[in-house]
């Protein structure tokens, strides 16, 4: 039995916004799935509707096996949910966080204190738990609350946008224990805006435009499907940008560009096509300030599926460690 | 479970109340200075022909203030229910096993504790100041009562608003309310001395008989009337507070 299984699913809200526009999904047992679409696709509202915090106003959703609509209740038993931005008291201690949500959880009294401990533990935070989460970083509060989240073991974990706006190393800390959570079998829902991150942490990948599911499968499978890697060229200014976008024309399909002196081609033969595409513009006149050959990503699918790249796609900061500063109580 | 959650949030609400001052500091230091004002300026109005027997006019302010206190107290719940909704607290309440009453009904039960220890406050800033309890121990239970319901159902209708406006600015905009209710009762002067419409209006104003039945303990022996009229009033604002709690909260999560 799959672990969620979304069909038809939509939300329309009130004034006719479409936020979920008909999507179908299904995510095994065991599996990381990552939901992949820039800010506004509907990424969100699809979570919210699979933890019941928001009503669908058409298709279906089992989540552990229970519909979201008609047994919230039992779906809420056998669900972890770390929402956008955690939202945690700031005025309470971490260890109290985690004892007030091992309670509501139903956690037998006795077992609460150790439960609590245990995933603090867990999440490195043992240190801080007797302080106010308002003294924690971001990192950190990202950390408890995926701790909270994970208080009474849950089949199925939603994370929703978990890395946004963390630094590096919380980052990786954070991927560590996804990747943690899917070797002990955890099924993990995982939104992000990220296309690194999902590449790293997905088994699965669908990605999601103005409330669609416009490709899903794995990483490796979707680059395959978009097959081709492609040249980034960047003008000296001043440069006659028509000119080179005649020129470029010649070797590949033109890409969405990002940025005014930028152009982007699809080459098929890769490497050996760098050459003659420099040549070319050589003997047009035109000067190369920097090139670079990219290998399919993500980013790439959704530039094939929607006409343009994805939000944050070329500024989505890479991974690398760095001391995480933690203010001081 | 709906009582296990229940008392867990109600424990964190009390908890969070204490570790924000600036929230808890108004429902005393406000009444506290009304009372120190009426109480010096206005004493001589237990000379008027037909104001009650009263040991002093502090004993007989004692209700306002309490009464006061406790709408305030209100406010200071539906602000805090809405400022859980704006950051995301309330969601991951709603997205927990817990039957959803049990949401609003913690931060109501907290209200009651806060509420008894508002009325001790102020039974005990009157003692100091020279008030009177004149039925005693008892009457500090009645006190005790009818002000834990009282403030029970302001704390009720506290987040019935925050439910409902699902703004701390909104709520908090109801503050001046608070005034124009207490100023439409009998809580700062006897009703029989109200002159026409505002003894009609203060007939009709529940707080004027859950103030009433708060003075009297304090300033005579236990005229039951009295006191179960205030009881009442007080009970029905808890029931009516706590039910539209409750009808808020369905509407809140059949609109989501």
């Amino acid at each position: 039995m799959p672990a969620i299984e979304v069909q038809a699913l939509e939300r329309e809200f009130k004034g006719g916004l479409r936020a979920v526009d008909g999507i179908d999904l299904e995510v095994a047992a065991g599996e990381v799935y990552g939901f992949l679409g820039p800010n506004g696709a509907g990424k969100t509202t699809t979570v919210r509707m699979l933890v019941t915090l928001l009503r669908p106003t058409g298709g279906r959703a089992l989540v552990a096996g229970h519909d979201v609509a008609t047994e919230p209740h039992l779906v809420r038993k056998r669900i972890g949910v770390a929402l956008q931005e955690a939202a945690l008291d700031m005025l309470m201690t971490g260890r109290e966080l985690m004892e007030l949500q091992a309670t509501l959880h139903g956690i037998p009294p006795a077992d609460v204190a150790d439960r609590a401990a245990a995933l603090i533990e867990r999440v490195g935070l043992s240190q801080a738990a007797e302080r106010r989460v308002g003294t924690y970083s971001g990192g950190m509060r990202r950390r408890l609350d995926l701790a909270m989240a994970l208080i009474h073991a849950p089949e199925v974990l939603f994370l929703d946008e978990p890395t946004t706006g963390l630094d590096p190393t919380s980052r990786i800390t954070l991927w560590e224990e996804v990747r943690r959570l899917r070797d002990e079998g955890t099924t993990v829902f995982l939104t992000t805006q990220y296309l690194e991150e999902a590449d790293q942490l997905a088994d699965r990948v669908g990605i999601i435009s103005a409330g669609r599911i416009v490709a899903e499968g794995t990483p490796a499978a979707l680059k395959s499907e978009v097959g081709r890697p492609h040249l980034d060229l960047t003008f000296t200014e001043g440069a006659d940008l028509e000119l080179a976008r005649e020129v470029m024309a010649r070797f590949g399909d033109h890409r969405p560009a990002s940025e005014g002196c930028h152009l982007s081609i699809a080459i098929a033969g890769g490497a050996t096509e760098i050459a003659p595409v420099v040549r070319a513009l050589d003997e047009a006149g035109l000067l190369v300030a920097s090139l670079e050959l990219v290998q399919p990503t993500l980013d790439d699918v959704f530039v094939e599926k929607t006409g343009r790249h994805l939000e944050g796609a070329d500024n989505a900061p890479a991974p690398a460690p760095q001391p995480e500063a933690e203010p001081v109580a | 479970m709906v009582l296990r959650a229940a008392l867990a949030l109600a424990r964190r609400s009390l908890v969070t109340t204490l570790r924000r001052p600036q929230f808890l500091a108004p429902l005393l230091i406000f009444p506290s200075l009304f009372l120190a004002i009426n109480t010096g300026g206005l004493h001589r109005s237990t000379d008027l022909p037909g104001f009650p027997q009263v040991h002093g006019f502090l004993d007989f302010q004692l209700s306002a203030a309490m009464c006061q206190s406790l709408m305030l107290g209100g406010v200071g719940a539906g602000i805090a229910t809405a400022l859980e909704i704006e950051g995301g607290f309330f969601d991951r309440l709603v997205a927990s096993p817990i039957p959803r009453v049990s949401i609003p009904l913690g931060r109501i039960m907290a209200g009651s504790v806060i509420a008894a220890f508002q009325v001790v406050y102020f039974l005990a800033l009157g003692l100091i100041f020279g008030a009177h309890i004149a039925a005693g121990v008892p009457g500090v239970l009645l006190v005790l009562l009818i002000g834990i319901a009282t403030g029970t159902g302001f704390a009720a209708l506290g987040v019935m608003l925050a439910l409902r406006a699902r703004s701390a600015s909104t709520v908090q905009g109801i503050f001046p309310l608070v005034f124009v209710v207490l100023f439409i009762s009998s809580a700062f002067f006897p009703r029989k001395l109200l002159s026409h419409p505002a003894d009609w209006v203060a007939a009709y104003n529940p707080l004027s008989y859950v103030a009433d039945g708060i003075r009297d303990p304090i300033i005579s022996s236990i005229t039951a009337s009295t006191v179960l009229e205030g009881l009442a009033a007080a009970l029905g604002i808890a029931a009516a507070g706590v039910a539209l709690s409750v009808v808020a909260l369905r509407g809140r999560l059949r609109d989501a």
